[in-house]
């Protein structure tokens, strides 16, 4: 059964220095407050897996906290680059950074695979595209009834998965609505598991028999944090701040800039400062 | 209508394109601008899918990013996105996709991933998400880019989504029955794949631009069709439609609660 912590208590029983990390949410949901509480206790060595490297990933690999990433679209959406990510790629700092890149077929498929307890993806994809030669992990296998040669890929294990979500039930019972990514099949496929919500509710509600829950018994920590997608967005609740995806162009291009920020925006905050973006809309869902 | 961008014109161009009968799954940027301006003019039942998960969706404000919430809210249905790739994707269900990209050849292969060698890139570009796969799967392809020499490469440091390959018929020795690219709408000109060598080729030229231009802007020798005709210019509908919508999206990303 999933208990009911505080984030701090969350990331300090989940994450441990060295842990394969996959914190999803596709454009959506995305657990910015969680990434922020990693960041502040200071855990070192991840190896952070996300098909859509943004923001987040731009901030915990500026501060030297990931020694390796897995992705397959690493970029500030619609803006343009992610400055840490790349100064990390093409200059080493603050740290090397290993990088495994894939297709979003292919890390969807292999997520897909981790939640089904399967040791690989196969998929139809990758042709004539040139990752395979970089990437060693990408790999073939023959349909032994058709003789199609299709791609292959590891399926995705993570130590600790960590998603936001739109309500729990005070027994830890997660409603996720909107887009939902790719974080049923991260939940899934992760040993342990990191919830933050909007709201924790007397009853879940889910508005549809077959609405996205994932029960208690499959997650392992819920947390309540308000606002805690800030500045991605969570539907129905307040919604995602392009203006601050625009913004973070200039602070992240500048190492010194993008220092000031976090030591301001997360050394220094708590995760109860999310709470000031969550708004005031109704708690159903649109 | 005379007075209009070089860009406002690929836009509308890559706009007409489309039909209504297509299932077209959309690129973030240009792609989703034209996207949206032929589903608002002359293809209102097109059915637009960005990687997200939404289906049908009919966005009031262009999105900044694939998953914003306005794509959802006016989706018909949102599927996960394992989903989005595995049925609707590789099943075979797209007839266009429409992608951009930072590079492209004479063969329509595109490169978001590297410039310089891969393991100590020189510029390391985003990557390519959904396009390996969306450039094999969808029935055809259509690309909207600027027509410039860093974008119009003579040979890609990377390719991130198979065109064309090598020409000719590549693609079918790869075991592929999609078409692959059909189309390529640049700012100044229409360039589509010769039938035989599969090589892009100059069909359109745009109001107001010279075969100099297009030479001078492409890092290739680039090639004419023996016919090539004029890209009608833009119709007062589709230069309202665009600028309509880009200065709604405007307002919309640099708000702030309202932005959604």
């Amino acid at each position: 059964m999933a208990k009911i912590v505080s984030l701090a208590e969350a990331v300090g029983d989940n994450v441990r220095d060295g842990d394969t990390v996959a914190m999803e949410g596709f454009t959506h949901l995305i657990p910015y407050a969680a990434g922020h509480e990693v960041i502040r206790q200071g855990r070192k060595d991840l190896y952070l897996v996300r098909m859509t490297p943004d923001i987040l990933y731009d901030q915990l690999i500026g501060v030297g906290a990931a020694r390796g990433m897995k992705f397959s679209w690493g970029g500030n959406p619609g803006v343009g680059s992610l400055h840490r990510f790349r100064d990390a790629v093409e200059n080493q700092w603050p740290r090397p950074i290993e990088i495994e890149e894939h297709s979003h077929a292919a890390m969807a498929n292999a997520y897909e695979a981790g939640a089904a307890n399967l040791p690989f993806a196969t998929l139809r994809g990758y042709i004539g595209a040139d990752l395979p030669k970089v990437n060693p992990n990408i790999k073939s296998v023959t349909c032994p009834f058709t003789g199609e040669v299709l791609a292959a890929v590891p399926a995705i294990r993570p130590d600790v998965t960590i998603i936001h979500a739109q309500r729990a039930d005070r027994k830890g019972n997660v409603l996720i609505e909107g887009i939902v990514g790719v974080q049923k099949e991260a939940v899934l496929a992760a040993k342990r598991s990191i919830v933050t919500v909007e709201e924790i509710v007397d009853e879940l509600d889910p508005p549809s028999p077959n609405s996205l829950v994932l029960p208690s018994w499959a997650v392992t920590s819920v947390a309540h944090v308000p606002g805690g997608a800030f500045p991605s967005y969570a539907h129905g609740y307040y919604p995602r701040s392009n203006a601050f995806y625009i913004g973070w162009d200039e602070i992240a291009r500048d190492r010194d800039s993008f220092t000031a920020w976090i030591k301001q925006n997360v050394l220094e905050a708590k995760p109860e400062d999310f709470a000031k973006h969550a708004g005031n809309k109704p708690a159903k869902a649109a | 209508m005379s007075d209009f961008t070089p860009t406002e014109m690929m836009t509308i161009a890559a706009a007409r394109a489309l039909s209504n009968d297509d299932v077209c799954f959309v690129g973030i940027g240009a792609p989703s601008a034209a996207c949206n301006v032929a589903r608002l003019t002359h293809a209102p039942d097109i059915t637009l899918i960005y990687e997200s998960g939404t289906v049908g969706t009919k966005p009031d404000v262009l999105p900044l990013s694939i998953g914003d919430g306005e794509l959802c809210d006016t989706a018909l249905f949102t599927v996960s996105v394992p989903e989005m790739f595995r049925y609707w994707l590789q099943g075979g269900r797209i007839t266009t996709g429409f992608l951009g990209g930072a590079q492209i050849d004479r063969f329509a292969n595109l490169n978001t991933t590297v410039v310089g060698p891969y393991d100590h890139p020189k510029v390391r570009l985003p990557g390519g998400g959904g396009a390996p796969e969306i450039a094999s799967n969808c029935g055809r392809i259509f690309i909207t880019m600027a027509l410039s020499k860093r974008g119009f490469v003579e040979k890609l440091p990377f390719i991130t989504s198979m065109g064309h390959g090598e020409g000719g018929n590549h693609r079918e020795r790869l075991g592929m029955k999609t078409k692959g690219p059909t189309r390529v709408i640049t700012d100044l000109c229409i360039l589509e794949p010769d039938p035989q060598t599969k090589e892009l080729t100059v069909v359109s030229i745009h109001p107001g631009v010279t075969r100099e231009q297009i030479v001078e802007n492409c890092g290739w020798t680039i090639k004419f069709a023996d016919q090539v005709i004029e890209t009608p210019p833009p119709t007062a509908l589709e230069l309202t439609t665009l600028r309509d919508i880009n200065a709604r999206t405007k307002k919309a990303h640099q708000g702030n609660k309202e932005a959604a």
